[in-house]
């Protein structure tokens, strides 16, 4: 261990997590404005800091698009009264914003985001077993809702803690299982080795789309999207697991859930559209200069972004499945089929080999 | 009696779900497409962009003025007793008040208050009145900083209200009068 | 002063013939003969009848307590007599009811007799048709003046226009148009055009007022209500006859505009401008009282009350009325105030104080006055006001519960005796504390003038020899008014007093009539009503515990005094109940 790897880990970590907030910031507004779009509405328009009207085509276009409405909201969250109902149990209620919060960030860590800069990889921690890793940390994320529900001592958090550990434990089996394919075709555990098997064979879409499906579905079950938000759920449980929770509290929980989106757009970009890759105009090597390096960072981002897009536009099309519906996909469907599509890849690849 | 409506049987491609799922998407994306590029958003931004205001709409009552520019109000105060949230206040002129803009009306109102944060919008005052003073205009949306500066006094409900024109059955009263004048016996 | 009450001082009157009549169908029993206007003997109109049977006649022109002249024709009804057969005898039918020859004519019911036997039909169509047709002549020149009309809601035109008048007007000509707004008397403006010419308002002057100033000039259409030229309309009973005006013609200048009749809360009270007592009634409406109007009571005012007692109401609402308790200058609290006062007046050595109580309180509260004299061993009187008298109502006496005052022991049969003792002992020095009621003693010792000018008319009040200076000798002075004056400003302690518009209570007028009055308007700021402080004090002072309501309290004075003995506040009921003086 040098200081080199060690400073230079530091400086990832911190941009790193600097533009993820960012983007989760951001993603929150981009929710809101798509929101808005589909329901033939302008979304917010008005937000801005006094100065902006002076800067003549710019601002006007600013607060049209709704750029400072990130800021509102946290100075807003920030500034809220942080009540503490009475009968909580106060260790698990402090707790679980955090606990929903810091393994969506930590995922995040083995996915490479880049190729190379210079002499440095563009990924925090270059895991051979990546994968495992990753699945490992999401299944942690389940606590941070389990126990805001827990410890709501509330009825209403209550049922959407429960709700939500009965859904993520289905989800994660059949989402484990529809890897399995890509992991036989691409013959490594390393999300960059993945990519690098990608660069020269081809995007894994194209060999394993039933995997990508299973993934794409499990991934919003695993991150509460709707149609899977069953542990929000407005209408029946009135805002579930975080009804008790306010201020920075309640901010955290979203704040989570976006965190967790951008993983797994991350991840679906790593393990099936070649992470920072694309197969024209030399994207596809590992970078020379630090102009390529950046190319490819943007590369991954503009990827992530089109699934996050795909995410809440999926939001605001396809309502609320039922719960035994919910049970019934996760069980009876994806996980005989994710067990096919493995005994299918495996079958192939001996027939092929 | 219950209905039993059988529930259609679906083909595998139907089941897939996912043909319905894209069919979802395009159509908000379509809608999105709109709203963005081609401004379709139903949405009225309020402060900018006005409603039109539906004739026979119940806005906030103002007093009239007749086309001559007089009042109407003969302060008669049956809209003060009509008013259900009592939101109306008159003061009577008393004897010796000022004269009515129309002499042969021989009174008007001393002060005319409406406390519009009282005030239902319900009608009651104009359709009692029997001068058509009074008419629930197209004003809805009445802003002050204090209480006090929503209690409309007589100058600002004059004002408000502009000109009502009518049949002025006074100035008509007042021309047959002097009409007849050759004809009645002097006291 | 030991008799009984009785509600009755006259003699019962001699047996009067019942006869039997039948009222739409219903047969009803009623006195052939009846007073009059003037109170004479004479046959009971149909009218009468219907209204001992509680009919309702439509009717202008009629009015109890004026001559009949029938001229409005509004209440023209329907009726028969038993037929006669050859024999003059009545025709019995087979089922020995008398036959009824129905009059093939409508009569006017203010002025056809009664006769045994006789059939009144009041809801037939034709006399439907007839009020119709009566109503529609009528309001042909009536001008569409309701809105700025007086008299809008308490209108004869207009009720009956409800019942049976027409939406809309067949008349196409242009209507007659007649002075309005015309100055008719000091206190009486006259709009030609509203009226109806039923001649109330001339017969009122003449009968009533006996001042026969009121005519009808000018022919057909043209018929309007004049004085005569030079002559004013002015006498004291001139608002009379715009409370009997069925329209909008006569309206009053005090109560011209100033707040529409719908609105005003009526209560039922008693004019205190002079030993009369007529019966009234207040209109007020939120805490400001807007007029007097007289109340029908046949023992003391029939229907009628004098201009000068109608406007003396302003005094109520003045701007000087006395609202904080006062200890010697300071503002101070009921509670404090009385239990200085009482602890003063619980160590006074017997003799030492004086009362001057005012003939203008009510009885229950000249009562506790009493108490407290009769503890203390107090020398007590009151002050005599003298005024003009006239034939009809007003009194010579200015001071509206001189009996009271008497009965309740507060004075002798001649007012003001006690007042040269007062100075005397105050002069001497034996009596240390004076209490003083609602009277400006200060001011009637010094200046012979009137004390309020605009009170009442003509009112003297009696000289006497207590002077500023000579009150300022004393120890003590306690003084409760409604106004503040020189004698509050002398005073130790003032207590804020309520008028008999803000509080409850009885007067007993110049004939002894115990009538009673109710509550119209709150008393302003700390002012309290005399008998609630008063009870407290006397509950201080002499230990005794009375009662904490009005009723109780008169109930039990008229336990304890002789002349109120058998009285309830229930059995006064709202004209009043007359006691041996």
């Amino acid at each position: 261990m040098d200081w080199n790897f060690i400073i230079f880990s530091v400086v990832k970590v911190a941009v790193v997590f600097g533009v993820l907030m960012t983007m989760v910031a951001y993603s929150v507004m981009a929710e809101r404005k798509i929101a808005a779009w589909i329901q033939d509405r302008p979304g917010p328009n008005r937000v801005a800091p006094p100065f902006v009207k002076y800067i003549p085509v710019l601002g006007p276009f600013l607060t049209r698009i709704g750029f400072f409405q990130p800021l509102a909201d946290g100075l807003k969250s920030f500034l809220k009264e942080d009540f503490t109902p009475g009968g909580v149990k106060k260790i698990y209620f402090w707790l679980a914003p955090a606990v929903a919060v810091v393994p969506a960030l930590m995922t995040v860590a083995v996915i490479p985001f880049g190729s190379v800069m210079g002499s440095q990889k563009m990924v925090i921690a270059d895991l051979n077993v990546g994968i495992l890793y990753t699945f490992g940390i999401v299944s942690l994320g389940v606590y941070g809702i389990v126990l805001a529900g827990y410890a709501a001592n509330s009825k209403f958090p209550f049922l959407g803690g429960i709700r939500a550990s009965a859904q993520m434990i289905s989800y994660e089996i059949a989402m484990g299982m529809s890897v399995i394919p890509v992991l036989l075709i691409a013959g490594n555990l390393n999300l960059s080795g993945i990519i690098t098997w990608q660069a020269t064979h081809g995007w894994l879409i194209c060999y394993a789309p039933i995997s990508f499906v299973i993934f794409i579905v499990s991934a919003l079950a695993e991150t509460n999207r709707t149609p899977f938000d069953f542990a929000e759920a407005e209408q029946e449980l009135a805002g579930g697991y975080n009804v008790e929770y306010s201020s920075m509290k309640f901010a955290m929980f979203p704040m989570g859930e976006y965190a967790a989106m951008l993983a797994s757009a991350g991840m679906m970009v790593t393990l099936f559209f070649g992470g920072w890759t694309l197969p024209f105009w030399c994207l596809d090597q590992p970078a020379h200069s630090l102009g390529m390096g950046l190319a490819h960072i943007l590369v991954f981002i503009a990827k992530m972004l089109f699934f996050m897009v795909v995410f809440i536009w999926i939001r605001w099309m396809v309502p609320r499945f039922r719960y035994d519906q919910l049970m019934d996909l996760g069980w009876r469907r994806f996980l005989p089929l994710a067990l096919a599509n493995i005994l299918i890849t495996a079958i192939a690849l001996w027939i092929w080999s | 009696m219950a209905i039993i409506v059988n529930r259609k049987k679906l083909n595998f491609w139907e089941r897939l779900y996912l043909p319905v799922v894209i069919g979802g998407l395009k159509v908000t994306g379509r809608h999105l497409f709109r709203t963005l590029f081609c401004g379709k958003a139903v949405t009225m931004e309020y402060p900018e962009q006005k409603w039109t205001v539906p004739t026979g709409y119940r806005g906030a009552p103002y007093l009239v003025k007749d086309q001559d520019g007089d009042t109407k109000c003969v302060s008669c105060q049956l809209c003060e007793f009509v008013c259900p949230p009592k939101a109306i206040r008159i003061t009577p002129p008393g004897d010796s008040g000022q004269p009515a803009d129309r002499a042969n009306a021989e009174k008007m109102p001393l002060e005319f208050e409406i406390n519009m944060l009282r005030c239902i919008y319900c009608g009651f005052c104009q359709e009692v009145c029997p001068e058509e003073a009074i008419f629930l205009q197209k004003d809805y949306s009445l802003t002050a900083t204090s209480r006090a500066e929503l209690i409309y006094n007589k100058e600002k409900l004059l004002s408000l209200g502009g000109i009502a024109p009518g049949i002025q059955k006074w100035k008509h009263k007042l021309e047959e009068a002097k009409a007849q004048e050759n004809f009645s016996v002097k006291l | 002063m030991s008799t009984a009450a009785t509600t009755e001082t006259k003699t019962a009157a001699p047996a009067i013939e019942k006869i039997k009549v039948k009222i739409d169908g219903r047969e009803i029993e009623v006195p052939r003969l009846t007073a009059d206007w003037s109170g004479k003997l004479t046959p009971m109109t149909m009218i009468q009848a219907c209204e001992l049977a509680k009919t309702d006649v439509p009717h202008y022109c009629w009015h109890p307590k004026l001559p009949v002249v029938g001229n409005c024709r509004m209440c023209l009804v329907e009726f028969g007599t038993p037929a006669l057969g050859p024999d003059r005898k009545p025709v019995i039918n087979p089922d020995g009811t008398f036959k009824i020859a129905k009059s093939p004519r409508p009569a006017i019911a203010c002025a056809t007799p009664i006769s045994p036997g006789m059939e009144i039909y009041t809801k037939t169509p034709a006399v439907k048709q007839m009020r119709e047709g009566v109503l529609e002549s009528l309001l042909i020149n009536h001008p569409l003046d309701c809105p700025i009309c007086d008299q809008a809601g308490e209108c004869k035109l207009q009720e009956y226009s409800v019942d049976y008048g027409q939406s809309a007007s067949r008349f196409v000509e242009a209507k007659v148009h007649k002075p309005k707004a015309v100055d008719l008397g000091p206190r009486i403006m006259l709009d030609a055009e509203r009226c109806i010419l039923c001649t109330r308002c001339i017969r009122f002057t003449r009968d009533i007022a006996k001042d026969d100033a009121l005519g009808i000039i000018n022919r057909g259409s043209y018929n309007t209500i004049a004085t005569f030229p030079g002559m004013p309309f002015d006498n004291n009973y001139t608002l009379n006859t715009v409370d009997v005006c069925p329209v909008g013609a006569l309206t009053s200048k005090d109560f011209r505009f100033q707040m529409r009749a719908w609105f005003l809360k009526e209560t039922k009270s008693v004019c205190t401008s002079c030993a009369t007592g007529c019966s009234v009634l207040f209109g007020s409406r939120e805490e400001k009282i807007y007029r007097y109007t007289p109340r029908d009571n046949d023992a003391v005012n029939a229907s009628w009350m004098c201009d000068a007692g109608r406007l003396n109401y302003k005094w109520i609402a003045r701007a000087d009325r006395l609202k904080d308790v006062l200890v010697r200058g300071q503002k101070s609290t009921w509670t404090a105030a009385l239990n200085e006062l009482s602890d003063k007046l619980k160590k006074a050595p017997v003799g030492s104080v004086a009362i001057i109580a005012s003939a203008r309180q009510t009885n229950e509260e000249l009562w506790l006055i009493s108490k407290l004299k009769a503890k203390l061993g107090a020398i007590s009187d009151s002050i005599a006001r003298v005024g003009d008298a006239d034939k009809l109502l007003v009194s010579a006496d200015k001071n509206s519960n001189t009996n009271g005052a008497r009965l309740t022991g507060i004075c002798f049969t001649e007012m003001g005796v006690n007042l040269q003792p007062i100075t005397d002992g105050i002069e001497s020095g034996k009596i240390k504390t004076l209490i003083v009621f609602g009277e400006n003693i200060a001011k009637h010792g010094v200046n012979k003038e009137k004390l309020r000018d605009s009170e009442t008319v003509g009112e003297v009040v009696t000289e006497h020899s207590l002077t500023p200076e000579l009150l300022a000798k004393l120890e003590t002075l306690v003084v409760s008014d409604i106004h503040a004056n020189e004698t509050t400003k002398l005073a130790h302690f003032v207590l804020p007093g309520a008028t008999h518009a803000e509080k409850r209570g009885s007067f007993t007028n110049g004939k002894g009539r115990v009538q009673k009055f109710m509550k119209a308007v709150e008393a302003p700021g700390d002012a309290r009503a005399e008998w609630e402080f008063l009870h407290d004090l006397v509950h201080n002072v002499t230990g005794q515990n009375g009662f904490v309501t009005i009723e109780g309290l008169f109930n039990q004075m008229a336990k304890e005094v002789p002349a109120f003995s058998g009285l309830t506040w229930q059995a006064i009921g709202d004209t009043g109940v007359t006691v041996q003086i």
